[in-house]
């Protein structure tokens, strides 16, 4: 199978066994775990195994796999054309010498990671996909989109930047009507009205059981350790859709009878911490972990791998094809990414999440050359100063060379939260 | 009541023993590769100097790089907070630190009644620290601690561009080369790194007094060139490369008092030899407190 999905498997072995050990020693040494997390460990365990038959077995079938890298990428008109979308591999130092063999090396690691596991054919996710669907986000992912194409069939949607007017509706509009042809054309299926309620269905039901999990670390103590929760949301842009709603579900049920029952991780003592900002692709655990390790919890995470996610449902306010794409577009340019311009709106919601979850404080994660969030950082700063909850700014990459560093820093950051 | 504060630096080790809030002695080694081996023996030196034995120090705080490491912690802090508090114990009315050590700089902005209300350090990179400093006097054949008074001589500080260790290193020997004088680039070094600390120290908000910490505050020239880009006079501790080893040991007395552990009966009272650092302001250009039989020579050693 990994032979026929054109993998490097000298390299694939190295890549595995690295990350069965980095897995162990920082998800299998939690204390007080949920017994629910026993089915992301296997998910994990699995990521590149029986996960990847599945999708080999589903290629036989005819059926197409298609890869991304981005919340925009309407994932309900995917799978109302009968295929399956997976997030792709871009979490990982590991790829990156590989990306910087054609990529510069200045730009985002996120973009690097990706780029090079597609290069050094290390990614069976990547190799098992028919098409990247990438968008005009940022401009390192706008760029090497085009670098791509020359290695796997990419096709690339316009996102706009400024959201808020009539002219940006219609493109996006126009945009999702496009990805629609473009998923009917790949497929040879005709996406209709019934399909794509049931796919708008489906991925409702996962973000609402993701949200439910999310709900359940407003407690003190806090039911389930961040990096934990962080997996979860990591994990959904991989997994079956059902199978991951089910177990989901499953967590969350474990979590509400945890809080009952006043069960939870860490010492309700210390403060709590929020996490905002850049995206932390799956193996990257690095701030996450490093906050956990000085025994504060991270209680909720601003993000695209995490309440941008879920928070908000595609809500069809008729029966015609053209309010269930509209419904598509309202969901989708209500996801406050730092690309948008002017972008209050996640300034608003960051306060809103910190009050919610009742955060002590704000870890701001920027990837490094991730000048969108990094500037962004300014404004969202000032706002939550005013709203009295303090900001540490983190901007790393997925090196380990600042893992002492960025320690010192988010200490002093809690002995300032909480005065020793 | 004894406690400690052992500041483990990437450079230095600092031990500072404290009773009733007055240092009775404090020591500082090199830290070497062995930071929890340096911690002992500083401790060890300190104790003899204030003629107590270890069973006499009811608590001891360990702050920087190494402050995990140091296995008879009863507590550690981060080098922020023991600053914060080492800074405000010397002198009260500081609202803002800049402290320079071997390894990182960092500025801290204190409220009004001295919590730490936000801070910045340097990120990966050594640029603009103690250890650069130490490689620009190699350069320039002067000692670490003379190179501040050779900077004062210069008229026309020579302009360095760069902050990167390597690359001022060849910038600085190109302006050798082309006859500068070790004067004119020892001032060019400290105004280049004035440059660069100082947008942290503004990032935080330049708010009096400003207390100037860390083995690089030993530097006359750095003191200058900082002065100058900040407008604003610096206070600098007699010893301004203890007072994170001093902050923590003034946690550790809060400490101590916060437990009420009733063991201060146990202890031998009297005997002190108290003459050091007084707690409360002490004015830029106070005499350094003497600590009889100080081994190390301070002046080696920046951070």
């Amino acid at each position: 199978m990994w032979k026929d999905l054109g993998l490097n498997l000298e390299k694939h072995d190295v890549l595995l066994n690295a990350l069965a050990k980095g897995y162990g020693d920082l998800f299998m040494t939690q204390k007080n775990r949920p017994a629910g997390m026993g089915y992301f460990d296997f998910v994990i365990s699995e990521v590149h195994g029986l996960r990847i038959k599945e999708l080999v077995d589903r290629k036989k079938a005819g059926k197409k796999i298609i890869g991304a890298f981005c919340l925009y990428v309407p994932e309900e008109l995917v799978y109302a054309a009968d295929a399956t979308m997976v997030g792709l591999c871009g979490g990982a130092d590991f790829s990156i010498p590989d990306a910087e063999t054609v990529l510069p090396r200045n730009i985002c690691p996120l973009v690097k990671s990706f780029f090079g596991f597609k290069v050094g054919a290390t990614c069976p996710y990547f190799n098992s996909c028919d098409m990247v669907v990438g968008e005009t986000t940022c401009d390192a992912k706008k760029k090497v989109y085009e670098v791509l194409a020359d290695y796997t069939p990419t096709y690339v949607m316009e996102i706009p930047h400024k959201v808020d007017t009539e002219q940006s509706k219609a493109l996006w509009l126009s945009e999702i009507k496009l990805f629609k042809q473009q998923m009917e054309t790949l497929t040879g299926n005709v996406i209709e009205k019934d399909s794509l309620k049931e796919a708008i269905r489906l991925i409702n039901e996962k973000k609402k059981a993701m949200k439910r999990v999310s709900d359940t670390r407003k407690a003190s103590p806090t039911p389930i350790s961040g990096l934990d929760a962080l997996l979860v949301n990591q994990v959904s842009f991989y997994d079956d859709v059902n199978r991951f709603t089910l177990k989901t579900n499953e967590l969350a049920d474990e979590l509400e009878k945890r809080n009952a029952d006043g069960v939870g991780v860490g010492d309700p003592s210390k403060p709590r911490l929020m996490f905002s900002g850049c995206p932390m692709a799956i193996p990257n655990w690095k701030l996450h972990s490093i906050i956990e390790s000085t025994g504060v919890p991270v209680v909720a995470e601003e993000s695209c791998i995490g309440s941008r996610y879920f928070t908000d449902l595609v809500e069809p306010k008729g029966d015609s094809m053209d309010s269930l794409l509209e419904a598509i577009w309202d969901r989708y340019h209500n996801i406050s990414c730092a690309c948008f311009t002017p972008n209050d709106d996640r300034v608003t919601k960051v306060v809103d999440m910190a009050r919610e979850y009742n955060a002590s404080g704000v870890v701001y994660n920027v990837l490094q050359y991730c000048h969108t969030y990094n500037i962004e950082a300014i404004k969202v700063d000032k706002a939550l100063k005013a709203a009295g909850v303090p900001m540490l700014k983190v901007e790393t990459d997925y090196g380990s060379e600042d893992v002492e560093q960025i320690r010192t820093r988010v200490e002093a950051f809690t002995e300032m939260l909480r005065p020793v | 009541m004894a406690v400690a504060g052992v500041d483990i630096g990437a450079v230095a080790t600092k031990v500072a023993i404290l009773a009733d809030g007055k240092v009775l002695s404090f020591q500082i080694l090199p830290s070497g590769y062995d930071g929890n081996g340096a911690a002992r023996r500083a401790l060890r030196v300190a104790l003899e100097e204030s003629h107590l034995a270890r069973g006499d120090i009811d608590f001891i705080v360990s702050t920087g790089y190494g402050r995990k490491v140091f296995s008879e912690a009863n507590k550690s802090v981060t080098e922020i907070t023991a600053h914060a508090e080492g800074a405000k114990a010397v002198c009260p009315s500081a609202r803002t630190i800049l402290d320079i050590g071997g390894q990182d700089s960092k500025a801290i902005s204190l409220t009004e009644d001295g919590q730490v209300a936000n801070f910045v350090m340097n990120d990966r990179c050594a640029a603009g620290t103690g250890r650069f400093i130490e490689v620009m006097a190699r350069v320039l054949h002067v000692r670490v601690a003379k190179m501040g008074e050779l900077a004062l001589k210069s008229a026309n500080p020579a302009r360095i561009n760069s902050m990167c260790t390597v690359f001022s290193e060849s910038e600085v020997i190109s302006l050798l080369t082309n006859g500068r004088s070790r004067e004119d680039v020892a001032a060019g070094l400290c105004e280049s790194i004035a440059r660069r600390v100082s947008i942290m120290v503004r990032y935080v908000g330049v708010r009096e007094s400003v207390v100037f910490s860390g083995g690089v505050a030993k530097n006359v020239g750095m003191v200058a060139a900082l002065e100058k880009e900040l407008k604003t006079k610096l206070l600098i501790p007699p010893e301004p490369q203890i007072i994170g080893a001093f902050g923590a040991a003034t946690i550790a007395q809060k400490s101590l008092e916060k437990e009420e552990v009733a063991t201060s009966s146990l202890r031998v009272e009297g005997g002190y030899h108290v003459t050091a650092i007084p707690a409360g302001p002490l004015p830029r250009g106070s005499v350094p407190p003497r600590v009889e039989g100080a081994a190390p020579r301070l002046g080696d050693s920046t951070g």
